[in-house]
């Protein structure tokens, strides 16, 4: 008996138990697709909330008023940043680009359409700083600051929102009442958005804010006030001893010694992207587990349906060692009659878990992407259980003299 | 999958044997011995107690011979006709079947004796079920490494022997009980055995089916020469086999016409 006649005898015996066949593969499609699918949305996840990190900017860092601590603001408290602060460390040194920001929530209206939004005013340098790219249009310039122009720069969602299909380009909007020229549209960038800059927020340049639309909402103590200050680093290498250095000139600035706690935060991207790595460590571990648990809920399907079919299929193998079957001819058929029925499965519930990774990406929801990764583990999981569950009582079987296995119970 | 070399020459089994031929032909010249036994014993160990199945059995059979083992519940005709199939081996003794020392055998060969040498038939049958009939008939060719056309006609023919070609399509469960054993009978006929085993071939059937099934064994044996031996404890059966071995307690205590 050769190889092929030893396949055709595996797949005679499938095809003669429809059922049970069916049955084995079933537990194997639900255990393949439900991990290649859950991973594939955790790393979905993990990269779309790493993606909106970096696209905040590269190497940002940002000095904000008070303390992030678990405390809460310490200290001699200033909890606000004035623009005089802003102007002592505008010149620090290791920086390509900065820029002051303030923020604040503001009510936008074209013709009857309203929208709240978290409106950033800054210099034009905030399209440096945090990697802003835009759709339609363009930024605006030193000179439309300088002139207290009014143009906004406005999120993707938000021109959907506000102006439907119609090109926002060149049109009037009002906010907070005060009527504002839309120049040029952000690209999309998908998700909620941190910190302003995403999809549903807009710019506008600084001076026009504190001139023409804040007003006293901007100003403190008769001075102004900026929510926060966001620098580029020269290079990644910067990044820390730019904060030393900002540290240094704010406490300086804030007249603190260096015994007192500090009245403000300089604030990474890196320790940003360091707090969500946990946040999606998390995410990936729990639909892990979830994924973990499928598995093993689709591999004791799997192992019932094998044990099931152990007594029936002793017999069988009693019957066929009677008829001449040698005890390897008779491990050779379980092993491919068990690794048809993991390829098949495995291959549909791939197939399935991709469909539902594919459901997911199509209904934006997250961009599911399925990893060679877990499809290995999927697939080599169920067809070990598999393996073992089908061909362990098979050769304990085989074992047997005919007359023992025709008797079994 | 055994070469000619581990096949002693049949002139070497000895020949000790009384019986002359059996029932087939009126020649005087002694048939061959297809089948011997010599001092087999048969223990189960059941918890503190030994149970003496086969308490040293020694017979032999020749090549066309008909003959019935007949005996009491539990005199160990099963646990004889398994030892004799290679479907079980004896705790001690010696076995030649067709000119091969059996006790020696590995696994593999033992597998080629039960699948070249041996037809068994079953009292339930033992078919693969959801499988039809003439795939249940061919499973000892596949396994001897007959293929293709050679294997279905052959497994075509065996079950014309048995009266069953208009049903090589059906499956057991749409088959009687009857018409199974048939299959099963077409089974162990399909590779030309030197000698077919038969433990209570008739005892999962009516009367009437049981009747059908020893005549279609008698003609068999007539027709084609059939090396036929019968387990039975149907007296009417036994009558009708020239030679009967009675087995009482692990033990014969008769073997003759
Ligand atoms: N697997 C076994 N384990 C223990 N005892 C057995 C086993 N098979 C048979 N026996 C015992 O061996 C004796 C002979 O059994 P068996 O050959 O089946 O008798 P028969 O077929 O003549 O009715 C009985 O006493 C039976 O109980
Ligand atoms: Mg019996």
């Amino acid at each position: 008996m050769n190889l092929q006649d030893n396949i055709q005898v595996a797949l005679r015996a499938l095809a003669a138990n429809k059922l049970r066949s069916a049955l084995t593969m079933l537990g194997i499609i639900i255990g393949v697709a439900s991990v290649v699918a859950l991973i594939a949305l955790g790393n979905g996840a993990t990269a779309a909330i790493t993606a909106q990190i970096e696209g905040i900017g590269t190497n940002l860092v940002t000095v904000f008023p008070g303390r992030f601590d678990k405390g809460g603001p310490q200290g001699r408290l200033q909890t606000v940043l004035f623009y005089d602060d802003y102007l002592a460390i505008a010149n620090v040194s290791g920086v390509r680009s900065m820029t002051p920001i303030f923020q604040s929530l503001t009510t936008f209206n074209y013709e009857a359409e309203t929208s709240a939004v978290q409106l950033e005013a800054a210099l034009p340098s905030y399209e440096i700083v945090r990697n802003a790219e835009l759709d339609r249009g363009r930024f605006f310039n030193a000179s439309d600051n300088a002139g207290r122009s009014r143009v906004v720069v406005i999120g993707y969602k938000l021109s959907t929102d506000l102006f439907g299909a119609i090109d926002p380009m060149g049109r009037s909007l009002k906010i907070d009442g005060v009527m504002f020229e839309v120049i040029g549209v952000l690209k999309k960038k998908g998700g909620g958005g941190f910190g302003g800059g995403g999809d549903d927020g807009a710019i506008i340049p600084l001076e026009t804010a504190y001139t023409r639309l804040f007003g006293g909402k901007a100003v403190s103590q008769g001075r102004r006030v900026v929510s926060s200050v966001s620098f580029a680093a020269a290079t990644a290498d910067e990044v820390e001893p730019l904060i030393v250095r900002l540290e240094r000139i704010m406490r300086r600035q804030h007249g603190l010694s260096l015994t007192d706690k500090m009245d403000f935060t300089v604030f990474s991207q890196n320790a940003f992207l360091d707090a969500f790595t946990i946040i999606t460590a998390t995410l990936s571990a729990f639909l892990g587990a979830i994924a973990g648990i499928s598995l093993l809920v689709g591999g004791i399907g799997i192992m019932n349906i094998m044990l099931v079919s152990v007594t029936e299929r002793t017999k069988e193998i009693g019957l066929r060692k009677a008829v001449g079957a040698r005890p390897r001819t008779i491990l050779i058929q379980f092993l491919i009659e068990t690794v048809v029925l993991c390829m098949v499965g495995g291959l549909v519930g791939v197939g399935l878990g991709w469909g539902v990774a594919a459901g997911v990406r199509a209904l934006d929801l997250v961009k599911a992407e399925v990893t060679p990764g877990s499809v290995a583990l999927a697939f080599s999981f169920a067809a070990f259980v598999g393996l073992f569950f089908g061909i362990y009582p098979a050769s304990r079987a085989a074992r047997l003299s005919p007359i023992e296995a025709l008797r079994f119970e | 999958m055994i070469t000619t070399t581990e096949y002693a020459p049949a002139a070497a089994v000895p020949v000790t044997t009384a019986h002359t031929n059996g029932s087939h032909g009126a020649s005087s010249v002694p048939a061959r011995v297809v089948m011997r036994i010599e001092d087999v014993r048969k223990n189960y160990q059941m918890g503190e107690t030994v149970v003496r199945a086969l308490d040293g059995v020694s017979m032999s059979v020749r090549s066309g011979e008909l003959l019935s083992i007949m005996g009491p519940s539990g005199s160990g005709k099963s646990t004889l006709m398994a030892i004799i199939g290679c479907l079980d081996s004896p705790t001690t003794g010696r076995y030649w079947l067709d000119g091969d020392y059996v006790e020696n055998m590995n696994e593999n060969q033992l597998a080629a004796m039960r699948g070249r040498k041996l037809g068994f038939v079953f009292q339930q049958f033992n078919l693969l079920s959801r499988t039809p009939a003439l795939e249940n008939v061919m499973l000892p060719l596949t396994y001897a490494g007959v293929r293709g056309k050679e294997k279905k006609d052959r497994a075509m023919h065996a079950l014309e022997l048995v009266g069953l070609a208009d049903r090589s399509h059906h499956r057991p469960n749409e088959l009687s009980g009857g018409q199974q054993q048939r299959v099963a009978i077409a089974r162990a006929l399909v590779n030309d055995p030197a000698i077919l085993l038969a433990d209570e071939p008739t005892g999962a059937l009516d009367s009437r089916t049981g009747k059908e099934i020893m005549e279609l064994f008698l003609n068999l044996h007539q027709t084609r020469g059939l090396t036929l031996c019968l387990v039975t404890h149907d007296p009417k059966v036994g009558a009708l086999t020239p030679r009967v071995v009675r087995l009482v307690d692990g033990l014969i205590v008769e073997d003759g016409a």
